[in-house]
């Protein structure tokens, strides 16, 4: 464990957005000057350098290297994670190339941002000791609080972004608290020798509650029940671009470092109980709040607060088929809410919030992004032929038998509750013709749906990918249960 | 009979492909045209079933692609006597949805037959899927078109009949899923045909028992969860009432009959009481509620829920004729109430009103039309000569030889169907017509006698000979049946009913071999019984048990 280890050919999604990093701060100082580095050519190495960490993440799944001091690990995991950190890098980026609520001025630093804060997810992926992973989410979290209140002359985003940082704050120092107590009593932060001590409240009750508070941190990201209060409210208050990136690569950073934390966690133990407790609650508490909001934004939040609840279900059971399920439903959870998201963005030609009405007649404006929003909608409360059905379909059976069986129940019952909210996305995309008379705000939504090339493609891509993996999930699969190999060892 | 052409798998995609090719087609091609060639090549694609061997009681036309081999998960497809019917009712029911709505639906004619094909998809999934996630795939799959059909082109009402279809089906089948996943955890495999053979602890078959009970029982649907029926089928367009009433409702008992009895036999038998009494109170309340509407299209949708009572009825008094008289069932009011809805659509479409009081005295001005009314609508009662006559008295004949207590408790069903179909038919015929609108109506257009003609001719032919279709299904009904007669007593108690297992398959042969093959109907009405009466011990024993042993048997699931 103890050798530096360095090696570049081992890094190079970090690398490429290192140097994407570099490149976006150069143009954001030369942009005063020439302005076409905020144009469309200016900020075309973004998608592309994005697409190429995907690559080179693809290229590198069978590596497995300790770097660091042992602090800092490649492997199938967190290969597999970046791959999907930076193709939703890809996606989110390109959602936002126009982005209607931002002064063209600021578009470079946005981006800036947006791939500061992918870049500590893609260090967060490879992050195998405590204060690493600290030092990383705090280097993902800190540039979301920039870009939340990112949003022209918006007093809710200003709202949305001071709750997002003093949120963030206290959690962070939650965690932070909870990690000194863990260094205090276990004496070690590298998961690997964590996972060799025992984890119950009678050995080590100091431990336990250390590791409940830095949970706690963690289920912030996630938006989990009860940590899920900023996450409607943040959403709403941000700008559609920015919501459809803090809804989803944020949370891949708390599932990956949670699924390396769950080798600490056997489905005996007291915080594992915590955990599925949080898990149905969340679920149930996510689902019944949801189905109340007229905002599609705010919806979509105590949406993912439900779905924080169904990644936690994987966590459960602690096996390598749990952890795999996890994963997996974590590039589902991604994929079908980027694509909501991308279509939501692409209806909304002034960047304001929608509302159900503002969907009316969508099918006969663009059936195209009618289409993809119903195949995300029936993802998102799971229902066949869709990827979001397989990685459910994974995440209970793998959980049955593990001893929450109850716990399976309540996720299923609960896509009960959540078809009506996600159904309501369709019924008024594709049966009610009356435009709506007035928005949230007030004024009526005007009929400018953003039928470009770029609109569709993007949105067929990913409406297309959401119906192939949940028809042929194999192959994706084994890369996560080879990712969920790498860490808890089995077979 | 291994053959290496994948007839169920075309016949499966088939739809889906012609869905893709109309929906990427430009508006103006003539989709009616378009969509009536795919679904009468769907027929076609049909024919080679045609080559399935009745005399076998396993699954033919098997084929088996792995599909996630991590989780176990297969592409398995296969037929046997029970589903083929079901399989061949959602083919042959699409040409007539695709007819029957050629002038009925005017608006997004596109995307309508698009989600007709994707309907038949589905359909035919669910009946030829061997594994259970497949199945619940196409089970759940199909919801999404169905819904689109009503709540897209459906009545005024289409809003809350659309959402209350939904999440109705949906909510009933959560715990469907969870059943699955605890049969692939408990039983080792998704497969359908290996978990049929194993045997589950009473406990563990009592609660997947109720899981599948909740979802085949709205379905169905059963009498406490028919809510949704009649709303969905009054708002549906027709062609969604027909494939609604056709095959939908098939599923649901398709699902007692291929999962509940053969994977939870000790406690299909357990709750076979409840299974009875819930159906007889459908039979009648279907038909009390028929009775008393003034809506065509709701009266037809009550009747529903009364014929699907027999249905239940026949499948839990676990006899070989009770079962044929169930398939029988399943399959005459597919194609009866099917023909029904059509006709209501094609009145509704002359006289824009679906009140019987608006479509009196049609015998007049619409003679051909009031004699394909009059024939369905007496299919439906089960008047003789007609194929409900022979499913209805086979399911009666069970169940008199069941208990005769149940069998006299369905015969005022039996009544009321009559007495609410020639009161629906009287006044449709020969009532005062109540404005003269009825004189500028059209009789029969060629088309509509097309897809009038063919279920007529059916409903002739299976009643007056419906010994063809008995010697498909009986070998697989007789050996599920003594299948689960082996099997009732449950896993724990297999010591002492050896005496079960033993009989039960030396009585099948008889019918098959001389009622199933030549005369099944005769043969199975002369037979007293497939399955002699004092060998199923433990549930003839069980109505006359003492008032402790019954508590005893009810608290059983929660002691053991």
């Amino acid at each position: 464990m103890g050798e530096l280890n360095f090696n570049f050919s081992f890094i190079w999604p970090e690398t490429i957005f290192f140097i994407l990093i570099l490149y976006l701060f150069l143009a954001a100082l030369l942009e005063k000057k020439r302005p076409a580095f905020a144009g469309p050519l200016g900020l075309l190495p973004v998608p592309v350098l994005g697409l190429l960490a995907a690559l080179s993440s693809a290229l590198t799944l069978d590596l497995s290297q300790t770097m660091f001091f042992g602090s800092y690990r490649v492997d199938a995991l967190s290969q597999f994670f970046k791959l999907l950190i930076s193709l939703g890098f890809v996606v989110a980026s390109l959602n936002a190339l126009k982005q209607p609520t931002l002064e063209a001025e600021k578009r470079v630093e946005y981006h800036l941002f947006l791939t500061l804060s992918s870049f500590g997810l893609v260090v967060l992926s490879s992050g195998v000791e405590l204060v690493t992973i600290y030092l990383a989410l705090e280097l993902s979290s800190y540039s979301l609080y920039i870009l939340v209140p990112a949003r022209a002359k918006s007093k809710e985003a200003a709202e949305a972004g001071l709750k997002y940082i003093l949120f963030g704050a206290a959690a962070t120092a939650l965690a932070l608290y909870g990690l000194s107590w863990i260094i205090a009593s276990q004496e070690t932060t590298y998961i690997a020798k964590l996972a060799e001590l025992p984890w119950d409240f009678a050995t080590s009750p100091l431990a336990v509650m250390g590791l409940a508070l830095f949970l706690g941190g963690l289920f912030f990201k996630l938006a989990l029940f009860p940590f899920h209060f900023w996450c409607p409210d943040v959403y709403q208050g941000a700008s559609n671009e920015t919501a459809a990136f803090t809804a989803t690569l944020p949370k891949l950073g708390a599932i990956i470092v949670l699924i390396r934390l769950a080798t600490l966690l056997k489905p005996e133990l007291e915080l594992t109980h915590i955990l599925a407790f949080l898990a149905a609650v969340s679920v149930t508490y996510g689902n019944l709040c949801a189905l109340v909001q007229k905002d599609l934004k705010r919806m979509l939040g105590f949406s993912s607060v439900a779905h924080a609840g169904y990644i936690l279900v994987g966590l459960c059971a602690g096996t390598a088929e749990g952890l795999a399920a996890a994963a997996f439903y974590a590039m589902a959870y991604l994929l079908m809410n980027l694509l909501c998201f991308w279509v939501i963005s692409r209806i909304s030609h002034d960047g304001r919030n929608l509302a159900y009405d503002d969907l009316n007649g969508l099918s006969d404006r663009s059936p195209v992004l009618a289409m993809c929003l119903a195949a995300s909608a029936f993802s998102l409360v799971s229902l066949p032929p869709t990827v979001g059905f397989i990685g459910k379909l994974w995440l209970i059976t793998s959980l049955w038998g593990h001893g929450y069986d109850w716990l399976v129940i309540v996720v299923c019952v609960n896509s009960a509750i959540a078809i009506f909210y996600y159904l309501s996305l369709v019924r008024h995309a594709y049966t009610e013709d009356v435009p709506a008379q007035a928005s949230l705000d007030g004024t009526p939504l005007i009929n400018a749906t953003d039928t470009g090339a770029l609109s569709y493609a993007g949105a067929l891509v990913m409406g297309i990918l959401v119906l192939l993996l949940g028809v042929i999930p194999g192959p994706v699969y084994s890369l996560a249960l080879n990712a969920a190999k790498a860490v808890v060892g089995g077979n | 009979m291994s053959s290496s052409y994948p007839a169920l798998t075309v016949l499966t995609f088939w739809p889906l492909l012609a869905a893709l090719l109309l929906a990427l087609c430009p508006k103006d091609v003539h989709v009616r045209a378009v969509s009536l060639v795919a679904s009468l090549i769907e027929c076609a694609l049909a024919i080679p079933l045609l080559r399935f061997q009745g005399g076998e009681s396993g699954f033919q036309f098997l084929e088996k692609i792995d599909w996630v081999p991590a989780w176990g998960l297969s592409y398995t497809m296969g037929v046997d006597g029970i589903s083929i019917f079901m399989v061949w009712l959602s083919v042959f029911t699409l040409p007539v949805c695709v007819l029957c709505s050629w002038t009925y639906i005017g608006q997004r004619v596109k995307e309508f037959h698009v989600c007709l094909l994707l309907m038949t998809m589905a359909c035919v999934g669910v009946f030829s899927a061997l594994d259970l996630v497949l199945f619940y795939f196409f089970w759940e799959a199909l919801l999404i078109p169905m819904y689109l059909l009503i709540a897209v082109w459906g009545g005024d009402e289409k809003r809350y009949a659309s959402i209350k279809f939904f999440i109705y089906t949906l909510a009933g089948s959560t715990l469907l899923l969870v059943a699955i996943v605890a049969l692939r955890i408990q039983g080792g495999t998704f497969s359908i045909p290996e978990l049929m053979k194993t045997d589950f602890g009473f406990t563990f078959q009592y609660w997947v028992f109720l899981a599948f009970f909740i979802a085949f029982a709205i379905k169905v649907p059963m009498f406490p969860f028919h809510t949704w029926l009649p709303a969905a089928h009054v708002q549906a367009p027709s062609a969604g009432s027909v494939i609604l009433a056709a095959v939908l409702l098939k599923m649901g008992t398709y699902g007692f009959l291929r999962f509940s009895l053969p994977m939870t036999p000790a406690a299909s038998a357990h709750f076979a009481p409840l299974m009875i009494a819930i159906s007889i109170a459908s039979i009648l309340y279907g038909g009390l509620v028929a009775l008393g509407q003034s809506d065509i299209k709701k009266l037809i949708a009550y009747s529903s829920v009364a014929h699907m009572g027999f249905v239940t009825l026949g499948i839990f008094v676990f006899s070989v004729q009770g079962a044929q008289g169930a398939l029988f069932q399943m399959l005459n009011h597919g194609i009866i109430t099917g023909a029904l809805f059509c006709m209501i659509g094609a009145v509704y479409e002359r006289s824009h009103s679906r009140e019987i009081a608006k479509n009196q005295g049609l015998g007049k001005f619409l003679p051909c039309f009031m004699f394909f009314f009059g024939l369905f609508g007496f299919a439906s009662f089960g008047f003789p000569g007609t194929n409900g006559f022979v499913g209805e008295f086979l399911v009666l004949a069970a169940a008199f030889k069941f208990k005769t207590v149940v069998g006299i408790l369905c015969v005022p069903g039996a009544l009321l169907a009559a007495a609410y179909i020639l009161k629906l038919t009287l006044r449709m015929a020969w009532a005062e017509p109540s404005s003269a609108d009825g004189k500028g109506w059209k009789d029969l257009k060629k088309k509509e006698w097309v897809y009038l003609a063919l279920p007529a001719a059916l409903v002739i032919y299976l009643g007056l000979s419906p010994s063809g279709f008995l010697s498909y299904v009986t070998p697989t009904l007789e050996s599920a049946i003594a299948d689960f007669d082996s099997r009732k007593g449950g896993a724990g108690k297999a010591a002492a009913p050896g005496v079960a297992a033993a009989p039960a398959a030396p009585a099948a042969p008889p019918l098959s071999a001389a009622g199933g093959m030549e005369t099944g109907l005769s043969g199975a009405l002369r037979e007293r019984s497939p399955l002699p009466r004092g060998e199923t011990p433990a549930f003839d024993s069980f109505p006359s048990e003492s008032a402790a042993a019954f508590a005893d048997r009810l608290t059983r699931p929660i002691t053991e």
